[in-house]
């Protein structure tokens, strides 16, 4: 299926809360959707015969300073297509609901995300850091992140 | 080092060698260095390729050992991250005196390529534990590996066990000193952390308590 046929279904079965698909020169074509729906829609784009996304390639967050971004690639390694869905949230407090229920590999991915940027996935199992010491203070990846003078007494700066 | 060259001595020779009981000390303890097992990044690579075949760590007398405790010297082989100092000290702690390290590679000596924006990098081990021999490189090639391992060796074989300081030439003098000076910078900071975190050093490295991820989940 290519990415406007997937959308359009998407569009059918969820209406207002597809927002709206992207499709650039070198760049994956991409569909925004609601953030507060994302567990469902990707559950549907599983289970559906002929979407049958059986992989989640990578979640990812992005900073964008205006919100925060999670980018969801999926692959059908059965019907050999792909598409990207993308949620937006709010800079504040970025929360979004979980798909480990979805795609178990979504699990460490979350937690990589929580890590860097900070944004919770409710509903996770376990969400706690994944790279950084528990101790951590502040998420890294985010544009306003200050690096620490000191960890645990151990000077950080050069 | 004397000891072996005493053998060819014609008026030494004769199946006798005179010699102290420091030199054969420290003969056999700098020719039979053993070395924590143990690699961090991209130089532990390397590292593999020193204790391969080809260029066969093993004939410098240095075997492996999976444990601290039996362990002679420690090489740190790649990028020390905050999270990994923790459990280096712990590491070093284990081993058993009279220990050495060994930092090899930029990463391990200075932080390296993530020196200015690593915020999760450890700029150089030398913040945490003394350090005996750098080896510069990134990573650095097998022979630089072992022009540092034969100068640990060096530096053991010349160690004072029983010498007086009167008797010793001056780059061995100031060799000691410096070495002595490190070990007591390092027991003044462990002293240190201990008073102001005020718990048992291996409570501290071995982890994190259930209880800190619990309150993390709330």
């Amino acid at each position: 299926m290519t990415a406007t046929e997937i959308y359009d279904k998407l569009k059918n079965e969820f209406a207002n809360d597809i927002i709206s698909l992207t499709e650039e020169a070198n760049v994956d074509p991409f569909i925004l959707v609601n953030s507060s729906r994302i567990t469902e829609i990707c559950l549907y784009l599983r289970d559906e015969a002929d979407m049958n996304f059986d992989y989640l390639v990578n979640l990812s967050g992005v900073d964008y300073k205006t919100n925060f971004t999670v980018v969801y690639h999926l692959y059908s390694l059965k019907l050999k297509h792909r598409i990207v869905l993308k949620v937006e949230l709010s800079p504040e407090k970025p929360s979004v609901t979980t798909v480990e229920k979805v795609w178990k590999t979504a699990n460490w991915h979350e937690r990589e995300a929580y890590d860097m940027f900070g944004i919770v996935f409710e509903g996770h199992p376990f969400m706690v850091r994944i790279l950084c010491p528990y101790d951590w203070e502040g998420f890294p990846l985010r544009k306003d992140y200050k690096e620490p003078e000191f960890y645990r007494g151990i000077k950080v700066a050069y | 080092m004397g000891l072996l060259n005493r053998l060819d001595d014609p008026i030494q020779g004769d199946g006798i060698i005179l010699g102290t009981v420091e030199d054969l000390l420290n003969w056999g303890r700098s020719k039979s260095d053993w070395y924590l097992q143990f690699g961090l990044a991209c130089c532990a690579i390397e590292f593999m390729a020193v204790n391969a075949a080809h260029f066969d760590m093993m004939r410098f007398g240095a075997i492996p050992r999976t444990s601290p405790r039996q362990a002679d010297f420690i090489i740190i082989s790649g990028t020390v991250t905050l999270k990994m100092a923790d459990r280096i000290k712990t590491l070093y702690e284990q081993m058993s005196e009279p220990r050495y390290v060994m930092s090899m590679g930029s990463c391990s000596n200075s932080g390296g390529p993530y020196w200015e924006h690593g915020y999760h990098v450890l700029k150089g081990v030398d913040r945490i534990i003394p350090v005996d021999v750098y080896v510069p490189g990134c990573p650095p090639r097998p022979e630089a590996f072992f022009d540092g391992l034969v100068k640990l060796q060096k530096m053991i074989s010349t160690q004072a066990i029983f010498r007086k300081r009167e008797k010793m030439s001056k780059e061995e003098l100031e060799a000691l000193e410096l070495r002595n000076k490190k070990i007591k910078e390092y027991n003044e900071r462990v002293k240190k952390e201990l008073e102001e975190f005020g718990t048992q050093p291996n409570d501290r490295y071995s982890g994190y308590s259930l209880d800190f991820i619990k309150k993390e989940e709330k």
